[in-house]
Parts: structure tokens; C-alpha cells; sequence
């Protein structure tokens, strides 16, 4: 089922091995390279089908790696690297989508189910504590029926 | 057509024609059958005339034979390779091992809709042949709703999707089947995950019948557990059995990816989980009612979905939407046509529904509704995140994406809080539980969780509180699940006789749900360790190369060539060993397909206890000295075996749980017959 989505990838003819461990393209101190592998984790290949650049064989991938661990390099931040890959790419390069209004129900939704299945809980509580105290109809009849004198 | 009778030839071209058009004939038959199925069921129940229902049960039987007689024409196509069938030359070539000639009768969309229609007339079948003790009325109308549904994807299959329709002039060779796609893992997961999408729809015909006939009782969602429980376990396979596929044939062991293609999968598993859970509440006390009913209209919509994002290609590209519409469409009406009636018929018929459980908020049935919402919610998440990008750019927004990150932290999010909590549920008892005494019967499963959280954190480096956490998460499920088999069997409490006395008469549900909630903290253990603590090298050597990959050193000891059935292919001998001892020798493949013009890498995996080494050979690349060099990949994967291992516990758990006398059709059927005498309007067939 999976392998429709890698589908155009395989058919591509590429390698299919994580392409950012490739050591032409590793950064000499360990420390940056493993900043940059965990950024990479966060930017989309923009020409591949649901994968991360850490992930992608790609060439454009490849050139995005180049790009942010160059950065890297110079001393930016996380923040302004991805601030800079956003302005240059748009929104569809970040993978985790913005905290804004626009996705206000994308981030909310989740939260509004428990919250409405909570609310829902606590109702039912309600209805059920009023419901115990009284007896029904059928129930008061019978209990009239039980308390009558055998004899009678 | 008039090719001589080849020595080769396993069959003579004209029987083979003969076969292909039987088969289509079988599609043609099969169609009708469920025409039929849906109008005598309807009408046969409408009149209560029994001889119509049963003519009605009659066609879902033949329906099937049908279907399987043109699945069977099908695989015979693929196993002879008669290219004259356009799904085969597509799909096939002569070269192509037995197995994956077999398999590649399902790798096609045409070939996967006739799977499913067979896994729709059979669960049919199923229904006709195991459902005998159903209340006569009840099973009329479940009969009649499986016929729609079987009329409706038959109708699609036959018309836009025929997976038997033949080429006037056949090819020499087929395309063959994509290399990736050949691979036994992936030869059964289809089939797994198909017999689970479509088991949910013998649940989503019972509650369409239970709305019709007002009435879902404790009875009846005693008769929906056992198709839930056998729907969810293949479900678990066949997403696990994908999961492994991509863990070992994609070549840097990630296994799993939130790809919308996954996400289809696990929507109607984690619904097809939430339905579980309700239906004992309204199995065991009566309430939670329509919600039951409404959760199992919602894990079969949730399954056609799944086709439909999988098989018109809307999710994977925005663009193959276009490559074929009219399949896009039609499906997108049928799921529309059948969801919009379904949850329609529900709106109407819902509050007929009885409910009447009366429990406290600390109870079981609460802490199995707290599991709902969750599972709910988290249903939510995977929907909201696969659809989302969908619905902004049809909203005219910009495009944007929803990868990892969301769902980490959404369904992670809800999941660790449902995980807190798992434990403590079986340990409340029905109507009023006792807070306190589950809190003091747990608090030794909890300090084991927190200590052995505290000590992963202590042993490894780099230092990761979160993986800890989730670590000491997973052991908590299963010291939870082995504190409340303790608490059933009175150990070490009662005396030894006794405690064996109340071992052995467990039932066989209780060691079902031990095994699924075990099954669930395995994975989660795997899950966290694999994740945060997997080692990775990677390096261009030339034959005799080493590099080190933690305290291990990796040496490509030589690469030769090798030839495959269908592919040629360069296979390296990679010996890892750790302080001069070997610990793993394997050989990573990279494989050209020449029929394709593919390139694929065939990993080498050693299992180290639940430990996995994974090798991969990459490119061949020129070394420092202009001598020939190929990247090699190495990675250690810490308790990876327990991703996998964790699923199929679970289904286990469902399969023991499926056993149980309680739910076992026979047993039903012997008490059933009973009850048929003292009520006949209920019970069988009214005389």
C-alpha cells in the first residue's frame, strides 16, 4: 500500500538509502552535523512525495542539505534557518505546520474532540444523577404492587 | 491469439482464452448475484417472507463462488502469464519468480478491487454460513446491507476498474511488476490488510441492520465483537507486515513514515481499537449504545476511505487525480453515496437506540469511555493531518505540509495520556470502581516503570529524558497487564491450590486483552529505544575497508557480482565485529532490474537478540586512490525486533480473545435455537 507513495522514487531508478548520512556531504564537527540532521528532519523535499530531506536521494534534497549546513556553518540559528527556507520555499517547506488561524482546526481539532467528549461525560453524569433519584412510572407501580397486602 | 501451441507453453492459448472469458463471466454473474442479494433481501424482509430472504442468502453464497471463481481466473493469468490480459501484461513478466507471479494478481488497482470484492462476498458468505444463530430479522437486514455494498463495488469493478479485460493484440513480455513490490513481506500484506478493511464491514451491515430494526442489545453487540476482534487482527498484521516491509526494503530502517498511504491504514484500525473497547460496555451493561453503532459505521467509512486515498492517488499527488478521474470520481461516489446513507439512517434512527447503563465516574465503563475519546480524538489527529494539506489549497490557501512533527506531537500526545491510564481500567470494577484500591493494587507495576525509566536514562548516552519516559511508558503497560492477572488469580494471597484453580479458569477473553495491552508496551518499548538510540555509519570503502559504528567496527570485505531470476546485482560481504570477535556477517545487495531499468538495495539484517544490524550497499563510488569504493551503510538498531514483535502479540491477543466459548459462534447458536422456541418473532425464520 505504502509503496504507491514511493512509488515515483523507485521508478526514478534511485538508490533509496537515506541520503543524508552520505559522508561528502558531512559536516567535519560532530556536533553541527547532528544539529543539522535533526533540521533535516523538519524540511520537506519539495519535489518528492512525503519525505524529509534527511530522508531523500534527490538532487534538490541534496542541494537543500548543502544550503543548511552551509548555514550552519556560519553560525545561524535553527529559527532563522527555517524563517529563511520559508521565505524562499513558502509554508510547504516546513513539515510542521504553522501555529496560526489558518490551521487554527488542524491543531484544534484533536483537542476539541476530548474537550467535547468530556463535556459530553460530565452531562451524562448529570442526566443519570437526576434520573437515579426519581423513580419511573413502571418502577413506582411496581413498588405500589409489592407494598400491597398478600391478603387483599 | 494465433500463436502455435509453444513446447513451453504451460497451457494451450485456447483453453487459456476459454478460462479468461469464464472468468469474466464470473465478474458478470457475481454482479448480478448481489443485484440480486440486495433486492430479495430487501423485499424478503419487508414482507418477512423468508423464502425471499433465503434466496437473498442463497445469491451471497454463489456471489462469492462467483468472485473466487474470477480470482481464480485472475491468478491463473498471472501464473501462466497471459499477456493478452491487460492487468498481466501491465503488471507481469515471464522472468518473475512463482510467488510474486501470484502476488502481482493483487499489486495492480484493478487486481486489488477484485481482492476486495472477494473479502466482501466472502465476509458475506461468512455472515449466511456463521450467523445462523442472528436473530432471523437481524440477519435479513445485515444480509441485505452487504449486498448493497457488494453490488456497489462489484458494479465499479466491472464497469471502470475490470481487472480481466484483454488486449486485442498481446504484448510478447509484460511490464513487470515493480522490484520493490517483490518481496514476500509485501506479497502478503495486501491480503492481511484487505481481509482487515473489508471484516469491518460485516460490522458496518450489522449496525445499519440494528438501526433498521431499532434495536441494538447487549446480544447484539455480543454478535459484533467476534468480527470486530477477527477484522482488527488481520488489520494489525497487514499494518505491521507493511510497516516491516518498509523497515527493511527502503533501505535506512524507518518504519514507519505518517504517509498519507499509512495513515489510511491506521485510521480504521485505531477506530476499529475504540470499537472494541465500546462494545463490551454495551455488550456488558447495555450503554454506550449508539456510539458502539456509530463507531462501527465509522471504521468501515474509514476503510473505504483508505481505498480511496490509496487507489485514486488524490493523497500520494494532487496531480494523479487527473492521470484518472473517472476511478477517483466513482470511488469518491461510492464512499460518499455509502458513508452519506449510513450516518444519514443513523441521524434518523439513533434515538431509538436503548441505553441504560447506570455507572459511577470512577468505573470501568468510564475508564473505557475516557479510552474512547482518546482513541477518538486521536483518529481526529491522523484525519485532520492526512487531509488537511486538501483542504487549505481547496480552500485556496497556500499549500502546506503536515509531516512527522504534527503527529508526534498530536497522537503522541493523546497516546502517552491513554497509555497512563491503560492499566488502571481493567482494574475497576463495573458500575462503581474503586480509585484507590486500583491506585494501591498498581503502585508496585509503577515503581518498577518509573525505576527501569530512571535506569535507561542513567545507562545510555547521549542522554534522552523523553525516550526514558517513554521507555519506563511501555514497561508500565506490561507490568500493569501482569498486576492485573495477579490481581484475578489472587496471587501470592491465596493459597497455591487456589491460585491455580483461578489460573486455569481465566477465560480466554481475559488472556486476550493481557496479551493485546503486553503486546502494546512491547511495541511502545521498541518503539522509544529503536527511535532515540539507533546508531548509524556511514562511509565509501574499498574492498577491506573498515569503519567504526559505535563500539563496533564494519568491514566491506569484497563485493562480487551475482545474478538474480530477473535482476543482476553486486553483492558485498560486510563482516561487523566487535573487539575482534565477529558479531554479524551479511550480504547487502545492489540490484538492477533490467526489464524496468530499476535499481533497488537489498538490505542485510543480523539479529542480535531483539537487536537488529542493518547493512545496506549503496552506489559504487572511485575511492581515494581512483581504486573502485561503494558507500556502505550501517546502522545498529537497539530493540528494533519489538516494533514488530509488539503488533503481532496484539493480534494473538485477538485471536485468543476470538476463542473464547462466549463468543464463539457455536455457542451462540446452541443457546440461540433456545431461545428460539420460547420466541419465535426473534428467533429463527418465523413459520
Amino acid at each position: 500500500m505504502r509503496l504507491m507513495a514511493r512509488l515515483a522514487a523507485a521508478l526514478a531508478g534511485l538508490a533509496l538509502i537515506a541520503g543524508a548520512s552520505d559522508p561528502a556531504e558531512r559536516l567535519s564537527d560532530p556536533a553541527q552535523e547532528a544539529r543539522a540532521r535533526e533540521l533535516f528532519q523538519e524540511v520537506r523535499c519539495l519535489v518528492c512525495q512525503n519525505e524529509s530531506i534527511d530522508d531523500s536521494e534527490a538532487p534538490l534534497a541534496k542541494d537543500l542539505r548543502v544550503l543548511i549546513r552551509e548555514q550552519i556553518r556560519q553560525g545561524r540559528t535553527d529559527q532563522e534557518i527555517l524563517d529563511y527556507l520559508k521565505s524562499r520555499y513558502g509554508e510547504f517547506v516546513l513539515l510542521t505546520p504553522a501555529f496560526s488561524w489558518a490551521n487554527a482546526a488542524l491543531w484544534g481539532g484533536p483537542l476539541l474532540i476530548v474537550g467535547v467528549g468530556a463535556a459530553l461525560l460530565v452531562l451524562r453524569r448529570r442526566r443519570e444523577g437526576a434520573a437515579e433519584a426519581a423513580l419511573s412510572a413502571e418502577d413506582e407501580a411496581a413498588l405500589a404492587d409489592l407494598s400491597q397486602p398478600p391478603d387483599q | 491469439m494465433a500463436r502455435e501451441w509453444g513446447a513451453g507453453q504451460l497451457w494451450p492459448d485456447r483453453l487459456r482464452a476459454v478460462i479468461n472469458e469464464f472468468g469474466q463471466f464470473a465478474l458478470w454473474l457475481a454482479l448480478a448475484l448481489s443485484l440480486g442479494q440486495t433486492v430479495f433481501g430487501l423485499v424478503g424482509r419487508l414482507r418477512r417472507d423468508p423464502a425471499l430472504s433465503g434466496a437473498a442468502e442463497g445469491a451471497a453464497l454463489a456471489g462469492f463462488l462467483a468472485i473466487a471463481t474470477a480470482f481464480a481466473a485472475l491468478i491463473h493469468a498471472f501464473v501462466v502469464s497471459d499477456f493478452s490480459v491487460l492487468n498481466v501484461a501491465a503488471n507481469s513478466h515471464t522472468a518473475k519468480p512463482l510467488l510474486y507471479k501470484v502476488a502481482g494478481a493483487w499489486g495492480s488497482h484493478e487486481g486489488s478491487m477484485l481482492l476486495w470484492c472477494l473479502m466482501l462476498t466472502g465476509y458475506g458468505a461468512a455472515i449466511v454460513i456463521g450467523g445462523r444463530a442472528l436473530p432471523w430479522r437481524l440477519r435479513a437486514s445485515t444480509v441485505t446491507v452487504q449486498g448493497a455494498l457488494g453490488l456497489l463495488f462489484i458494479a465499479y469493478m466491472v464497469l471502470a476498474s475490470n481487472p480481466l479485460a484483454r488486449l486485442e493484440t498481446p504484448p510478447v513480455e509484460g511490464r513487470s511488476l515493480n522490484p520493490l513490490l517483490q518481496d514476500p513481506a509485501l506479497a502478503f500484506h495486501p491480503p492481511f490488510l484487505y481481509a482487515g478493511y473489508v471484516g469491518l464491514s460485516v460490522v458496518f451491515s450489522m449496525s445499519l441492520a440494528a438501526l433498521a430494526e431499532g434495536k441494538a442489545d447487549a446480544a447484539w453487540a455480543r454478535w459484533v465483537r467476534p468480527w470486530t476482534l477477527a477484522a482488527w487482527s488481520l488489520l494489525t498484521v497487514g499494518i505491521m507486515l507493511g510497516s516491516f516491509w518498509a523497515y527493511y526494503e527502503l533501505g535506512w530502517g524507518g518504519w514507519w513514515f505518517w504517509d498519507p498511504v499509512e495513515n489510511a491504514s491506521f485510521m480504521p484500525w485505531l477506530a476499529a481499537t475504540a470499537l472494541l473497547h465500546s462494545a463490551i460496555v454495551t455488550e456488558k451493561r447495555g450503554a454506550l449504545t449508539g456510539w458502539t453503532v456509530f463507531l462501527a459505521l465509522l471504521a468501515f467509512t474509514l476503510s473505504m476511505l483508505g481505498a480511496f486515498l490509496v487507489r485514486s492517488g488524490v493523497l500520494t499527488s494532487v496531480h494523479a487525480f487527473a492521470v484518472d478521474p473517472t476511478r477517483g470520481v466513482l470511488l469518491l461516489s461510492i464512499l460518499g453515496l455509502t458513508a452519506g446513507t449510513a450516518f444519514a439512517i443513523f441521524a434518523w434512527r439513533a434515538p431509538l437506540l436503548k441505553d441504560d447503563g447506570v455507572f459511577a465516574p470512577v468505573s470501568r465503563e468510564s475508564a473505557l469511555i475516557v479510552n474512547n475519546i482518546i482513541l477518538a480524538a486521536s483518529v481526529a489527529s491522523v484525519l485532520l493531518g492526512t487531509l488537511y494539506p486538501l483542504i487549505r489549497e481547496a480552500m485556496g490557501g497556500e499549500t502546506l505540509s503536515v509531516g512527522p512533527p504534527y503527529f508526534n506531537t498530536t497522537f503522541g500526545g493523546l497516546m502517552t495520556l491513554a497509555l497512563l491510564v491503560l492499566p488502571a481500567g481493567p482494574l475497576l470494577a463495573w458500575k462503581r470502581g474503586d480509585a484507590a484500591g486500583a491506585i494501591r493494587k498498581l503502585w508496585i507495576a509503577a515503581v518498577i516503570a518509573v525505576a527501569s525509566g530512571v535506569l535507561v536514562f542513567a545507562v545510555t548516552s547521549p542522554k534522552k529524558a523523553l525516550a526514558s519516559a517513554v521507555f519506563a511508558l511501555g514497561v508500565w503497560l506490561i507490568t500493569g497487564a501482569i498486576t492485573e492477572v495477579a490481581e484475578r488469580i489472587q496471587a501470592f494471597r491465596a493459597p497455591g491450590a487456589e491460585v491455580r484453580r483461578r489460573l486455569t479458569g481465566l477465560p480466554r477473553g481475559a488472556w486476550g486483552m493481557t496479551l493485546a495491552h503486553i503486546g502494546l508496551g512491547v511495541f511502545v518499548l521498541g518503539a522509544a529505544v529503536e527511535s532515540a538510540w539507533k546508531l548509524e555509519a556511514s562511509e565509501v570503502l574499498t574492498a577491506g575497508g573498515r569503519t567504526a559504528l559505535g563500539g563496533y567496527e564494519v568491514r566491506l570485505a569484497s563485493v562480487a557480482p551475482v545474478a538474480g531470476p530477473n535482476y543482476e546485482a553486486e553483492r558485498g560481504q560486510v563482516v561487523v565485529t566487535r573487539a575482534g570477535r565477529t558479531v554479524c556477517e551479511g550480504g547487502p545487495e545492489r540490484r538492477f532490474y533490467p526489464v524496468g531499468g530499476q535499481t533497488t538495495s537489498e538490505v542485510a539484517i543480523c539479529l542480535k537478540g531483539l537487536d537488529d544490524v542493518y547493512l545496506v550497499l549503496g552506489e559504487r563510488r572511485a575511492g581515494p586512490n581512483g581504486q573502485a569504493a561503494w558507500l556502505v551503510r550501517a546502522y545498529y538498531n537497539p530493540l528494533a525486533r519489538l516494533i514488530f514483535l509488539g503488533p503481532l502479540i496484539m493480534a494473538l491477543g485477538g485471536l485468543v480473545s476470538l476463542s473464547d466459548r462466549r463468543l464463539r459462534f457455536a455457542a451462540t447458536r446452541g443457546s440461540a435455537k433456545g431461545a428460539a422456541v420460547a420466541d419465535p418473532e426473534s428467533g429463527t425464520a418465523p413459520a
